[in-house]
Parts: structure tokens; sequence; C-alpha cells
């Protein structure tokens, strides 16, 4: 398996297994650490994380694909949610998207997400993002906008390097 | 020994079995309030058991009574009620003194049902459960329709068709038209999940008995379901397909047809299968088989439960070690060789004729028998008979392999203890082969029996077959003995004939006879029985009842079985 986990990042997981009664229970936060790290969960890394947890990488391809969350394949560097839950469907989430979509060169039509060929950029829809009153709503990574109209998307993309 | 000794079925006497009375669409039954789950561990009793008990079966598709329960198909929901308590805690009356029932209603919505999976729900006294209400039929209705939004329906090429529990319940609980106008979700079709396994995910129900059964069972947690929703799909994870000794129990214990075995896959409709109770006899296990046969051609083998046994399993190369039945170089005419014109086709009774003839010239201690512990107890019995009268010596071949921790013995021949109760095997097994070797070598063995064994490759050499002045063989496949053979006789293989083994641990099962022997070919007990007659004048019965039954008499292990006793399910004896 040419697949590596830093010290650093081992040492973390292993101490969230020791928040658990069962090895098993920390199969998610475990996850979440990896993806954090390495954006996405490739299925060395499941190999690896199973092994950890005393499982078979079964039990934990179940978990990665339950949750859309977690990524199996690799995304860009900016991953940007769309809300497209009622309130900002309504307000204009799809017009945003589209908008996205047209400016990084990805399909407007596509509702799964999808990255540009720089790897550089994700976009995709998601579900309510809970602030349904300033719709339509994203998110760029860990940050939040609200009311996103076109020169705003704009210059959340131009901040982005 | 006695008849009480020799049929030594361990009983120890059972505790005190404490019943509760419910009452079954209005019938009342008392019930145990324990039960054996799917490890023989008492449990509660579940109301799906109660009902069974009752005579009452509960549709169902995820329980299975040798896995865990999982409750999630929903197939097996009931209308129940359960007396009603008043506030002083006791139970309501109604004005004739019975107690009065109050059957289970949503909470928010007292004219709705609330109905509880019977798998997984316990009885209690004076519970009812009404698996023949209208509210029950409506339960199992919905649950249906829900099942079959996303199936595509294709029972004209699925295999499972004629033992499909999707099938059978649409029957019973479905609708002749869908109401279903969305699309269907569409899954992946014809999925490789293993060597032995095609798995067709549209069909899938998702009641994960194969995921339970490749874990708890056999201890290779290799399926799960991905994705969600009305997408999760069964699989094994990429890279690692479903190959353990077992995998092939999936497809008898999937309820649909999803899981199908390559083997069998559009070889054969299933009702036109003839099903023949019968034994596996690729290890000392013995595990309780179905043979599925049409026009003399075996299709498929198939567990047949016995706890004493093999639960409901097998493993997947005993299964699929019927092919040989079929092959087309069977030995299928009997043979007497011609010095000068080599081996001729003669007639049974030219050539037992002949065989009897020399052999009761043989004198005292020229004679050796090798009868391979594939052979039947019946059989094995009639050869040792045989050594007696001829003063012989015999033996079997140990034939020992790879075994497992569920099923798989390290015994590959189906019947080591026939042959070590009848005498025929030398203690231990196979001890006695050089000193026939050395016998033939010296001269003083000049004829030797083979029973369905090659000896040479066992130490017994073509050059010393050749030093004999009479080899008899009789077998079912050529092999470098009989090239070699005076006299050949061809036999049957075990689904071609009736008789018993002793398994491993000391059950005595029987084997019936599922397709027609053939070309000459006859049951060895049969010609073996005219032999005894010739050679010994000893005259025995010519029904394998009847052979049974007196060879029980004079081999002490088998003392007090009865053909007709041993059943379906065999009778353990001490070994
Ligand atoms: S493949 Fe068959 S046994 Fe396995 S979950 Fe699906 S329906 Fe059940
Ligand atoms: S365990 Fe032995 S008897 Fe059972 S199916 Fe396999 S080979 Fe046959
Ligand atoms: S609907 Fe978009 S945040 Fe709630
Ligand atoms: S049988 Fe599936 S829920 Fe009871």
């Amino acid at each position: 398996m040419n697949f590596a986990v830093p010290t650093e990042l081992e040492t973390e997981i292993d101490e969230l297994i020791t928040h658990y009664p069962q090895k098993r229970s920390a199969s998610l936060m475990a996850l979440h650490a990896l993806q954090g790290h390495f954006g996405w969960i490739s299925r060395e890394a499941i190999e690896w994380i199973a092994q950890k947890l005393e499982l078979l990488p079964i039990n934990i391809y179940e978990l990665v694909t339950f949750y859309p969350m977690f990524r199996t394949n690799p995304v860009g560097k900016y991953q940007i949610k769309v809300c497209r839950t009622l309130s900002c469907a309504l307000g204009g989430s799809y017009k945003l998207h589209e908008y996205l979509c047209q400016k990084l060169g990805l399909d407007s039509n596509a509702q799964s997400l999808q990255t540009t060929k720089d790897g550089k950029f994700s976009v995709e829809f998601v579900e309510c993002l809970a602030s349904c009153g300033t719709a339509p709503v994203m998110m760029c990574n860990d940050d939040f906008y609200e009311g996103v109209t076109a020169p705003k998307a704009d210059e959340i993309l131009t901040k982005c390097k | 020994m006695s008849a009480a000794a020799a049929t030594t079925e361990t009983k120890p006497s059972p505790p005190p079995v404490e019943k509760i009375r419910i009452k079954v669409d209005g019938r009342e039954i008392e019930v145990p309030k324990l039960m054996p789950d799917w490890q023989g561990k008492l449990q509660p009793t579940t109301m799906l058991q109660a009902c069974a008990l009752a005579g009452v079966e509960v549709p169902h598709y995820c329980y299975h009574p040798k896995l865990p329960v999982a409750g999630n198909c929903r197939m097996c929901l009931v209308e129940f009620g359960l007396p009603l308590i008043g506030p002083d805690r006791k139970p309501v009356l109604n004005e004739d003194g019975t107690t009065k029932i109050a059957k289970q209603v949503l909470p928010y919505e007292p004219t709705t049902v609330r109905g509880a999976i019977a798998c997984a729900t316990p009885i209690s006294t004076g519970m009812e459960i009404y698996p023949g209400s209208p509210a029950t039929r409506q339960m199992r209705e919905s649950v249906l329709e829900f099942l079959l939004i996303n199936h595509p329906l294709d029972c004209p090429i699925c295999d499972q068709a004629g033992e499909c529990k999707l099938q059978e319940y649409s029957v019973d609980y479905g609708q002749s038209a869908s109401r279903f106008v969305e699309a269907k979700v569409h899954k992946p079709k014809a999925v490789d999940l293993g060597p032995r396994i095609v798995l067709d995910d549209e069909r899938c129900i998702l009641c994960s008995r194969c995921v339970r059964f490749t874990k708890d069972i056999v201890g290779d947690d290799a399926l799960g379901f991905v994705n969600r929703g009305s997408y999760s799909t069964l699989t094994h994870f990429p890279g690692k397909p479903f190959d353990n000794n077992y995998t092939l129990n999936t497809v008898d214990i999937c309820p649909v047809g999803a899981l199908t075995s390559k083997d069998f896959r559009f070889q054969m409709r299933v009702w036109f299968l003839k099903q023949t109770k019968s034994i596996c006899t690729s290890c000392g296990t013995g595990c309780n088989i179905v043979i599925g046969s049409r026009e003399e051609k075996i299709y498929r083998y198939e567990p047949r439960q016995n706890d004493a046994v093999n639960s409901c399993w097998m493993c997947d190369a005993g299964r699929l070690n019927y092919k040989w039945v079929g092959r087309e170089d069977r030995l299928v005419k009997c043979g007497v060789r011609n010095p000068e014109r080599g081996m001729k086709d003669a007639s049974w009774v030219a050539a037992l004729n002949e065989i009897a003839d020399r052999l009761k010239k043989a004198p005292a201690g020229s004679v050796a028998i090798v009868a391979s512990a594939r052979q039947t107890n019946e059989e094995l019995w009639l050869l040792s008979k045989l050594k007696a009268k001829l003063s012989a010596t015999s033996d079997s071949v140990p034939r020992i392999g790879e075994g497992d921790k569920l099923l798989v013995n390290v015994d590959k021949n189906p019947n080591s203890y026939g042959a070590r109760l009848t005498g025929v095997a030398a203690d231990p097994m196979g001890s006695s082969l050089p000193k026939i070797a050395d016998g033939i070598r010296g001269g003083g063995i000049k004829t030797l029996i083979v029973f369905g064994e090659d000896v040479t490759k066992h130490g017994i050499g073509a050059e010393l077959l050749g030093k004999l002045e009479t080899l008899i063989v009789s077998d079912i496949l050529p092999s470098q003995t009989t090239e070699l053979a005076h006299y050949l006789l061809p036999g049957c293989a075990h689904a071609e004939k009736r008789g018993t083994f002793t398994n491993i641990k000391g059950r005595v099962q029987k084997l019936m006879k599922a397709v027609e022997p053939r070309g000459d070919g006859r049951p060895e007990w049969e010609f073996l029985h005219d032999l005894v007659y010739n050679v010994t004048g000893q005259n025995g019965f010519v029904s394998i009842e009847g052979l049974f039954n007196q060879m029980v008499k004079e081999v002490p292990a088998f003392n007090g079985l009865t053909w007709a006793g041993l059943g379906d399910l065999g009778v353990a004896v001490r070994i």
C-alpha cells in the first residue's frame, strides 16, 4: 500500500480512538480527520483505517458511501457548496450554481460534485445550510457566504488563490 | 449391546418448560416462554415462533432461524393486542369476566393499527396476535408494494423464479398492477461478486441475510451495503471478491433472485427438478443434502437442514462436487479379461459366476481386499463377509486433507467409520496396505479385490498388480487399476443407489437414489450380495432395507438400528 499517513495525523487519530469505549465507534471521527488532511477518502485510506479499528474495509466503505460529505474521489482545493433547499432555491441558488459553473467551465446542469480540470475548484449542491433567511447561501471550504449575488460570487472566487 | 445403547442420541433430560398462554387469531395456545434462538440459546419466544407453533406461518424475508434477527424487511408485521391494564395496575375485565384486550394502535392516531414485527417481538402472557386480520393483511400489502417499487420484475429470466419468496408473497399479497409511475432506480446487474456468485443488485431487497451469514456464520465479514436509501447496494469491498468456502449458501438463503450460483445459473428451471434427499460424500461430516435432478442428470446439490450435522449449510467444494457423476468416461460395461483377446464385455451373471468359482478355489489367506471408505456401510459389511470366508487381509485408503472450523472435516472419506466398524479397514486405516503389497510381491497373495480405489496410487503399483492371478475391480471411473483388472464390475455413484454412511461423529445416515446408474452399472451392494451368496452359500436379503436390518444385527455398533428408524436425519451410534 503506497499510502502514508503522517505521524502527526496518526497520533491525532490514535488519540481520537481513546475517546470511545469501542474502537469501531471512532470510525466517523477518524474519517473526518483523514478527509481533513487528504481532502478525500481513498480506497487505501479505507483499508488503513479499517485495520486501525480492527474492522474489515467493507465496514468503513459502507460508512463512506452512506454519508455524501465523505469524498471518494479527489476534490478541488476550494470546495464550493451551494444550498438548494427550498428557501435558497426560491432565492436564486440555481442561478448562482449556473453562474459559478459557467464561470469555472463546468456543466451547469450537473447536480452532483464536479471539479475543474486544474483541480482548483469543486462545485456541488448541498441541502439547507441553516441560514434560510439570507438566501441564496453557499460555502467555500469552511467560509460561509450569505446573499450571494453574481458580483459577490466573483469576489469570492478571486479571493481563492 | 442393547438397542438403547446403540442409539446414543445425547438427550439430557429437558428442564421444566415454563409456558405462557396467548391467542393466535382467536385460538388459545400454550407456548414455551423461552425458545432457542439462531445459536440455540434460549431466548424469549417471539411472535413469529409462537405463530409457527400455532401452525400459522408469518411471511418474512430477513428472518432466518439460523441467523441473528435483523428486523429490517417489515414483511412480518402483525396486528396484536395486549391485556388492558387499569389505573390500579390490574387487568381490566369485560362484563363476562374475561380480560379486556387493547388492540395496539398509533398513540396519535387511534384508528390506525400499530403492528409489530413478529420476528423480533417477544410474546407476553395474554397477548393476542392477529396474523389473519385485515389490518395485518394491509400491512403486508403495503410492505410488498414498497419492495416492488424498484424491483425489475424479471421473473421470466430469473433463476429464483419458482422458489422466490417475492413471487410467492406477491401472489398472496401483491397487486396485479403497479401504482408506481415514477422512474425506477437502476442498479448494477450481473455483478461478479466472487468466483462462484453472480449478483443482480436490482433484485436485492436488502434483507441482509447474506451479510449476516458470511459475517456471523462463516466469520468472513465480506459483504455490505453501500450508498443510501433506494440506492443502497449490496457489494463487497473493491478488489476483495466474495470468496470463502461457504459462499453458495447465500444463494440458498437469498429470498429473491439477487444472488445466483454461477454453476446453476440458467441451467434448469427449478420446478422441473426432482428432489432427492441424500448425503454429501466429499468429507466425513456428511452434510445432508437435496439432489436436484432431471431426466437422469444432476443439476445441483443444496443443503438440507439437520441440526445434528450441518444446520442449514454446506461447503462450496462439496456442493459443486457432482459433475463426475455424469462424466463421459464412466465405466459402463461388465468385463472379463481373456488371456488372448484382452478385456471383453461380459454379462453380470457370467462375470459373477466366474469370480465366485475363482474365490471358492482360492486357498485361505491368498486373497486381499482393498475397499474404499467411500463405499456404503452395507457394501463394506458384505465385503467383510467375503473377508471372513476367505480369511483375507483387508484395508481401506485413508484420505486426510484440510478441515475448517465450520463443517469441513479433515477426513475426506465419507464413511471411514463404516470401514472401521465393519472391520474392513485396518487399525489404523491404511496400515495393512504395505502388508498387502508385500504379500503380492512375495507371492502369498494371488487374488486382490479392489472396490472404489486406484491402488496404484496407494503403494500397490502396476508391476505388483501384474503379478496377481486374479484382480477383481469395481469402480465408477477408469483408473490404472481398472485398466489392469481381470474382472471389471461397474459400480454406482452414491446418487445412483441407496445405502448408508457413518459420518465422523458416528451418525448413520441414508443415501437415496436420485438418478439411474450408467450403462450396465449396478449398485455394489446388489452384486456383492449375489457374490457373497455364491461364495459363502449364505442367503441374505435382496432389498437394501433387509440388508441393512441384517447388518445391524451382526455389526455390534449398529445393533438396534432399523432402516426405517434412520428417518431423513439419521441416528448417532457409539463409535
Ligand atoms: S442479496 Fe439476497 S440475501 Fe443479500 S441482502 Fe439482497 S435480498 Fe437479501
Ligand atoms: S463439509 Fe464435507 S460433507 Fe459438508 S458439504 Fe463440505 S465436503 Fe460435503
Ligand atoms: S434553504 Fe438554504 S440555508 Fe436553508
Ligand atoms: S422478517 Fe424481516 S422484519 Fe421480521
